[in-house]
């Protein structure tokens, strides 16, 4: 029961959040951020942590959604929903379309096809200048106020934290029915056993398929949610860096547990925003992180608590 | 046509760096079983060490120096960071660690260097061009295609003809069989790792002569070397040398018709081996599957 | 500990400068009981562009310094607050987020990458807040995507090219082959120096597009030598320029014809190797200016807090005269509420012990545009750092910039 009161502690912070957070030293759009990437890497821990498979280049599909947000925004309408709803679907369909090539691989050659799809997004959003803005990236536009027939919802800073959260929320709750349900079993079985599992006559791939899927239409909800906070973007959302990035986070966290990659985010984030603005040898210190991460933790923050993660 | 041949022939050029980083890199990858995202950074290593040498020992002093220094360094570092991992079969732990190394690496470069691009002084004899007509043929880049084609027959030699050449072979097939024939595999794959981030190192030295020194230096030629050994085959030495040839050629040639999508068609050609073929022209099949 | 920028490192720099200066007045006190006034500076200590984000750091310590030495702004102490952005735009934008939210700055300034201008453009004008752009170039930052609240000391890709490419048709002729580098600032200074070409009656041979961070120029170079021109426009900056220099030495270019270009840099000189020392090319500024009044006692400033042998570049006074401007704009309204600022910098012209060049230099007020000067010239081929450069003229910005119509911005002012 430890565990549904943690859960709704963290559901009371995070409602409160703009108001204790600055008397701490943080601001409004770090936590924003915050839960952007943890809707990101939670939606890739499905493949990562649940499946078992190591993608190394789900900024593509966090890139498609900001992108596609962005675009939107700009050159088709001023609506904020409209925004975020092509975003998810461009990383979505995405995600779905190249699941064919990924689901058949595993282990580095996984890992290697992802960063490659990765990368030929990346260099299209840095070629195609005219329409991405290329290297310098997508500007020239905002968030819409959201208007419910005569009542606006302004997007003010501390606004748009709350519609970050309840996305997260809505998020959240999908994650975890899709982890109850046989889909979400059949996830873990698979990382597991996966011989076993194809002796069952499952047929493995189109499980591997949908949780490709899935995890990028997640992350591109988160992406589409980004641009909406910075309302820019650039290719840099694409790199295999982020993507790294966002492994790094979930690992940190703890790969098998479900707000794992929630406690990594925080942690990496903070640690982030802090050291930069102290220390000109920040990376320094985030390498000794990932290192000692790697070497000390490596069930990650709450894999100590959870006896039941494993790892392999 | 002849602006054809002209890349293609230049993108051969520069695949041979490619060659270079990936025999490296894939040396570590199949005998210790790591994924070295830190690769780049022995190559900065070794050409800043080679940098700091130059005025001490010569061109041809910190040519060699500066490898065996970065080479050196791998050994600490395969004995303090990457033994404690190696019983653990997922990969992504080692790839995170090497990925952490690669940052700190890049930022004490910075911080002992300076962020400041250096250039690196060649001695001029060979710097100059060889013909008129293939005039983008200098002295320098024969030099480093002499060196680096050296630097891998003298390892194709040593893993022929030499015990140790002959164990780390055997480790690659069976690391637990040749333990249990009373190898010291302790050894064995500590001096591979060593090896491998020596080559690194050469690298770059010998890109250094044409790039100068810049702190992220070692970025750039990271993915392409891993993109080399996939297209080439995951676990074959000679895989990894072909494949960076290839990738340099194909460079060269999407060079000459479409210059923005040079960089895009390496990743697009391992996409295609990834799905047709995924282990390579060389490599062998249900290897790291 | 070289290049760690730490907040008490600012504070102590900025202690020993204004303790060090010479006749320095009576110590003022600021006014008791009051805060300081905070200014956001975000530019790159890491990554491709850390030597000039630091370049850009010293030259605002050397202006935060002189400032509270006299008194601050309003009476008020100074202080300057820097992030690292990494030249990561996403990063810019978080960090101008937090300087403003958590930091509470009044004023915003920095940037080296044009991306990074660009996002943090973007949330300067979201929250209303001055944003003085000091190094970033792309042309829309002061055009089709200027703000209200959004200034610029470095100069246009147009007023980069028109610098320069007067002088080289005058000295070298009028056909002309470009590598340019695939992005925005190339392709605007491309485009600026293909239209100054025609104005002229030249003609452009061929124009070789680079991906950005382009390690092997040879298949460029070669496309380069076919149509052999009268002149090599090379466009490339930074680390690309250093690579197609030295590999357009190594091919023996430079024998068969000049190599002029856009912008370059004193970081960028300095990475040169001997050989690749040639060529014409526009500077922003020069350390060198023996008929400028202040600048040789500017040179020495710099010198008596960085003892590591440099000295000041372009970068250095655009930090400087970027966080002075901010102090003068703020002190002409008597006020900090960033309206009354804005209106104030429209028109501004730096003094010369702040401009450190001739010609009048001051924010045009239809774009937020300094109009300074360009120092086109050539490289010192034998030279030694510093001396690596000849400044040939020094051409008043006003007479070469686009007309505000042309560059696309319309101011937004709410009213």
């Amino acid at each position: 029961m430890t565990r549904v009161g943690g859960v709704i502690v963290m559901w009371i912070a995070l409602v409160a959040l703009p108001f204790w957070l600055p008397w701490i030293g943080g601001y409004t759009a770090l936590g924003s951020k915050v839960l952007i990437y943890a809707i990101a890497t939670m939606g890739l821990n499905l493949v990562l942590g649940f499946t078992g498979g190591l993608s190394f280049g789900q900024a593509a599909y966090f890139g498609l959604g900001a992108y596609g947000a962005g675009m939107t925004l700009k050159y088709l309408a001023p609506s904020t929903p409209l925004a975020i709803l092509v975003g998810t679907l461009a990383g979505g369909l995405a995600a779905t379309l190249l699941g064919p090539l990924v689901m058949r691989r595993r282990g580095i050659y996984f890992a290697m096809i992802t960063i490659a799809i990765g990368q030929l997004f990346y260099f299209v959003a840095v070629r195609w200048n005219e329409v991405t803005g290329g290297e310098d990236g997508l500007a020239g536009f905002s968030r819409q106020d959201i208007h419910f027939g005569s009542w606006v919802y302004r997007l003010t800073e501390n606004n748009f934290y709350y519609l970050v959260l309840l996305c997260f929320t809505i998020a959240v709750v999908i994650m975890w029915t899709i982890l109850q349900s046989p889909l979400g079993h059949t996830w873990v079985a698979i990382r597991e056993n996966r011989r076993r599992i194809e002796f069952l006559g499952i047929r493995v791939e189109r499980y591997v398929w949908a949780a490709f899927a899935v995890a990028g239409t997640i992350t591109a909800f988160a992406g589409a949610l980004n641009a909406l906070l910075f309302n820019f973007t650039s290719p840099q959302d694409l790199h295999w860096i982020l993507s790294g990035n966002f492994v790094i986070m979930i690992v940190l966290g703890g790969m098998r547990s479900f707000f794992g990659p929630l406690v990594g985010v925080v942690i990496f984030v903070v640690a982030q925003d802090y050291l930069s603005s102290v220390t000109g040898n920040w990376m320094t210190f985030i390498g000794m992180i990932f290192v000692s991460i790697v070497l000390l933790f490596p069930k990650g923050i709450l894999g100590v608590f959870n006896r039941r993660a494993v790892t392999t | 046509m002849q602006l054809l041949l002209f890349n293609a022939f230049n993108g051969l050029i520069q695949g041979v760096f490619y060659a270079l980083m990936a025999l490296g890199l894939a040396l570590i990858l199949s005998l210790n079983s790591v994924i070295n995202m830190a690769h780049g950074g022995f190559l900065v290593i070794g050409a800043y060490l080679a940098y700091t040498l130059n005025p001490y020992l010569g061109f041809w002093g910190a040519l060699v120096a500066g490898p065996v220094l970065a080479g050196g360094i791998g050994l600490i570092v395969e004995r303090v960071l990457i033994r404690p991992i190696y019983k653990r079969p997922d990969p992504i732990y080692s790839l995170l660690l090497t990925f952490g190394l690669a940052l700190i690496i890049e930022d004490m470069t910075r911080t002992i260097w300076g962020p400041q691009g250096l250039p690196l002084e060649v001695p001029d004899i060979i710097n100059s061009p060889v013909s008129e007509d293939y005039f983008f043929v200098t002295g320098y880049r024969l030099f480093v295609v002499g060196i680096t084609a050296a630097a891998a027959i003298g390892l194709f030699l040593l893993l022929r003809y030499t015990l140790l050449g002959i164990r780390i072979r055997a480790g690659t097939r069976d690391l637990e069989t040749t333990s249990a024939l009373g190898v010291n595999i302790y050894k064995l794959r500590a001096f591979n790792f060593g090896f491998g981030c020596l080559f690194a190192g050469l690298a770059g030295v010998l890109a250094a002569g044409v790039l100068g020194l810049t702190p992220p230096m070692g970025n750039s030629l990271l993915m392409p070397s891993f993109v080399a050994i996939i297209i080439g085959g995951v676990g074959s030495l000679f895989g990894a040398v072909v494949g960076g040839l290839i990738i340099g050629l194909a460079a060269g040639i999407a060079t000459t018709y479409y210059p923005a999508a040079s960089e895009a068609v390496i990743y697009l050609m391992m996409l295609i081996v990834l799905v047709v073929r995924p282990r390579g022209l060389f490599g062998e099949e249900g290897l790291f599957e | 500990m070289k290049g760690r920028v730490t907040r008490r490192r600012i504070l102590k720099a900025g202690a020993a400068l204004g303790a060090s200066t010479i006749f320095s007045p009576p110590v003022l006190t600021f006014a008791q009981g009051e805060t300081a006034i905070k200014v956001g500076m975000h530019d790159p200590l890491t990554g491709t562009y850390a030597a000039e984000g630091e370049s850009e750091v010293r030259g605002a310590n050397m202006a935060l310094s002189e400032i509270n030495s006299k008194g601050g702004i309003l009476g008020r102490k100074v202080e300057l607050v820097i992030e690292d952005d990494a030249a990561n735009a996403g990063l810019a934008a978080q960090k101008a987020h937090k300087l403003i939210e958590q930091d509470k700055v009044s004023l915003l300034m920095g940037a080296v990458s044009s991306a990074t201008a660009l996002s943090v453009n973007q949330v300067a004008h979201e929250k209303g807040m001055i944003y003085m752009v000091t190094g970033g170039h792309t042309d829309p930052v002061t055009g089709a995507q200027c703000h209200w609240t959004t200034f610029r000391i470095c100069t246009t890709t147009y007023m980069l090219a028109a610098g320069l490419a007067d002088t080289l048709y005058k000295k070298f002729g009028g056909k002309w082959y470009f590598i340019t580098p695939d992005y925005a600032f190339g392709h605007t200074l491309q485009e600026a120096y293909a239209k100054l070409l025609k104005g002229f009656g030249g003609t452009v041979l061929g124009n070789s597009l680079s991906p950005l961070g382009t390690t092997d120029f040879s298949s460029y170079l070669i496309k380069a030598q076919q149509a052999k021109p009268d002149v090599l426009i090379n466009l490339c900056d930074g680390q690309d320029l250093v690579n197609s220099m030295k590999q357009a030495a190594q091919f023996g270019l430079m024998k068969k014809f000049p190599i002029g270009g856009g912008l370059s840099e004193l970081e960028v000189l300095r990475a040169l190797p001997k050989e690749a020392k040639q060529g014409w090319w526009t500077l922003e500024w020069w350390w060198d200016q023996p008929n400028t009044p202040h600048v040789k006692e500017w040179v020495a400033a710099y010198q008596k807090v960085h003892t590591d042998g440099t000295y000041p570049s372009a970068r250095t006074w655009f930090g400087y005269a970027g966080l002075h401007s901010l102090a003068m704009g703020v002190a002409k309204a008597k006020a900090l509420e960033p309206v009354k600022v804005a209106k104030a910098l429209e028109g501004l012209e730096l003094p010369p012990e702040i401009k450190l060049q001739p010609n009048k230099v001051y924010f045009r007020s239809g774009d937020h545009q300094l109009m300074s000067s360009e120092f086109p010239g050539e490289i010192i081929q034998d030279g030694t750092y510093p001396n690596l450069f000849k400044v040939a003229d020094i051409v008043a910005g006003d007479k070469i910039a686009l007309s505000v119509k042309d560059t696309g911005c319309k101011l937004d002012y709410q009213s």
